[in-house]
């Protein structure tokens, strides 16, 4: 599987956020977007989940089936972690697992697998407190475990580290270096670096660099 | 489909859970149709002709009420981009939240309005007709008002500009539900035709009602 990214263009008003991107994200690669504020990070991870459209240029992603829908492929977490303050933490991840994993089958496996996500992302002793009472860093982390409970190829991650604490941020490099490992596709916008050492880096927005030299060539000779 | 019952599942329970929109429909519901009486005088005749009347415009705006939160509970806590990403169009999404709506205030309205009927001297056979015309109605009010909510999603205090833009669109539903509880109480065979309107009023809106809102759902992502 591959997520082909071509020429892509997308703009807010009359600005061009992302000018002719092009880069290709294979299976089991690690993309971290970074730039400074307002480079565009999230306007394309928007873009790669399907809310914004491009101006031009495509999105494509090679290796899914045609007859469905790629945004069926994509987990994406935001700035905002979709949990629900009067449903407990078992009862969000069980929505989010039936709605996205596209089942209503209340088996075992299912169940396994929430629980392997609770535990994985260390908020299984919170299972039946209302998610309303979590702190910050753990509704966080219950919006991150819904990675993990439906299977998806392809995570769109905006700012995944805000407001974890140094351990859970090597707790979620672990979980995305795990997905990457088989076989999935990361695209996250992070200030923090993951400590991943396979991840790729895409700088977005003006250099530093160029920035200078616009300000030099600009200003009063 | 499964994924249209697990949200409208989640949406019941968050309903049942939170309860407070309900609460607040039917107490202004009942505070609305108690001051009716109050203000026009003990003429229980008067009172039995308007009551039907009264029960449906008090309980449009009650629904009002709870339209502004359709959508905007799910866009403040980011549900809604998630929910996006389903296995279903935002047509499904948005109906499904619609339907939700309907059996969680359009249908305990539709309920509450005969005991309210008390208040105003209801005729006694008219029980029936106003409950069956509010069952056959209020789906229109969920489904039309989705449209509403899903445009005025960001608009700070948008429920003012809500109202604005969706009452208009209930005056069908208000005319043929109280056209057909008149008919029918002067003749049963003419009760047939106005609630045969009402109810295809209220098949149109569950086809146009979801696809409105998700276009002006998918225009708020951008």
């Amino acid at each position: 599987m591959q997520l082909e990214i071509r020429d892509l263009v997308v703009a807010r008003g009359a600005r061009r956020i992302i000018d002719q991107l092009s880069f290709d994200v294979a299976a089991g690669e690690v993309w971290l977007l970074t730039g400074r504020n307002g480079a565009g990070k999230t306007t394309l991870i928007r873009t790669l989940a399907g809310y914004l459209s491009p101006v031009s240029g495509s999105i494509t992603l090679k290796g899914w089936d045609p007859e469905r829908d790629p945004r069926e492929a994509c987990h994406y977490v935001g700035h905002l972690n979709a949990d629900k303050a009067s449903l407990t933490v078992l009862e969000n991840l069980r929505f989010w697992q039936a709605y996205l994993g596209g089942t209503t089958a209340d088996d075992a496996a299912a169940r396994d697998r929430v629980w392997a996500a609770l535990e994985r992302l260390e908020i299984e002793p919170l299972a039946d407190i209302p998610a309303g009472y979590l702190s910050a860093g753990q509704k966080r982390r219950l919006g991150l475990a819904r990675l993990l409970v439906a299977e998806r190829p392809v995570w769109l991650l905006d700012e995944p580290t805000v407001s974890l604490d140094v351990q859970s941020t090597a707790l979620l490099a672990r979980v995305i270096e795990t997905h990457a490992a088989a076989g999935g596709l990361v695209v996250a916008a992070t200030h923090l670096a993951l400590g991943l050492a396979s991840a790729r880096e895409l700088r977005l927005g003006p250099t530093p660099h160029a920035a200078a030299e616009e300000r030099t060539s600009g200003g009063p000779a | 489909m499964s994924g249209f019952l697990t949200l409208l599942k989640r949406d019941l329970l968050l309903a049942l859970r939170e309860g407070g929109a309900l609460g607040t429909a039917l107490g202004f519901y009942l505070i609305v149709v108690t001051l009716m009486p109050l203000g026009l005088g003990p003429d229980l005749n008067l009172l039995t002709r308007i009551a039907p009347g009264i029960l449906w415009v008090a309980l449009l705006l009650a629904a009002l009420l709870s339209l502004p939160r359709l959508f905007e509970a799910d866009h403040d806590d980011g549900s809604l981009d998630v929910l996006a990403l389903g296995h279903m169009p935002l047509e499904l999404v948005a109906a499904s939240k619609a339907l939700a709506h309907w059996i969680s205030t359009g249908i305990p309205l539709a309920l509450m309005a005969p005991i309210l009927g008390i208040l105003l001297n209801l005729e006694a056979r008219a029980y029936p007709l106003v409950i069956a015309t509010m069952l056959a109605g209020t789906p229109a009010i969920s489904f039309l008002g989705a449209i509403g909510a899903a445009l005025t999603l960001k608009t700070r205090r948008g429920g003012l500009l809500l109202a604005l833009l969706v009452l208009p669109f209930y005056v069908p539903t208000l005319i043929f539900g109280i056209t057909s509880i008149s008919a029918a109480l002067l003749s049963p065979a003419g009760f047939q035709a106005s609630f045969l309107i009402l109810t295809a009023i209220s098949l149109v809106s569950l086809v146009l009602g979801p696809v409105a809102a998700a276009a002006a759902l998918r225009q708020h992502m951008q």
